[in-house]
């Protein structure tokens, strides 16, 4: 009984770590922007980890594998989140920075030309209402 | 369940591999190389169960830790790069 319970959650465990590792990836893959990539792939990475890793613990059971997988999980939650902030810092070392302020600053620069003349012009509506 | 999860790990290291290829900035094949090199440890562990091998586990242990270090060792690499360098690197 507590076999087939321990059978179930490892099995939920590993679909959702599938889900999300698939979710990851779609978005490395499709997202317009650098910084946008690296938030899907670095927040599902440590999510999907921590389930999949866990569901074979569940499998394990009380033996030496369990200790091992406990150390990759500890590892990887230590080291993931770490190459994503050395990754960012160095991106933004780069000229790829984030706020769009440079020449090549990314694809979100034209954003802000195109919104600037809508509340320019809002502004010269309200002058003139005022007038 | 352990053949599922093995299919869609295959499936994203594939994706992930994509990446790396169209990434038009390096840092984009870095956090690809990444991604790949996490998932390769997960699939050596995946694999260690459906064979009922636990010993394997080793491997992907000494597998997560050449990852990082390479990933830092690149990064640190590339950090500090000029403009220019960075265009040299493009081409």
């Amino acid at each position: 009984m507590i076999e087939q319970i321990v059978l179930l959650l490892s099995g939920c465990a590993l679909a959702l770590g599938c889900f999300f590792m698939l979710s990851g990836a779609v978005g490395l893959l499709r997202f317009p922007d650098f910084y946008t990539r690296m938030h899907a792939a670095g927040v599902t990475d440590t999510l999907a980890t921590f389930l999949i890793l866990g569901g074979l613990m569940l499998l394990a059971g009380w033996s030496l594998a369990l200790f091992k997988l406990g150390l990759i999980l500890l590892f990887l939650f230590f080291t993931g989140p770490v190459a994503s902030h050395a990754l960012a810092r160095a991106a933004q070392h780069s000229e790829w920075k984030l706020s769009g302020s440079g020449s090549r600053g990314g694809k979100r620069g034209p954003a802000e030309p195109v919104s600037a003349p809508a509340e320019v012009a809002e502004a010269d509506a309200l002058n003139t209402d005022r007038v | 369940m352990l053949a599922t999860t093995i299919i869609a790990l295959l499936v994203v290291m594939a994706m992930a591999l994509t990446r790396a290829l169209l990434g038009p900035t390096i840092y984009d094949r870095i956090l690809a190389v990444n991604v790949f090199g996490t998932k390769t440890v997960l699939l050596i562990a995946v694999i260690c169960f459906t064979l009922g091998k636990p010993e394997f586990l080793d491997i992907a242990l000494v597998y997560a830790l050449i990852n990082f270090v390479s990933v830092i060792g690149v990064l640190r690499y590339f950090e500090f790069r000029s403009s220019n360098g960075g265009e040299v690197m493009d081409d």
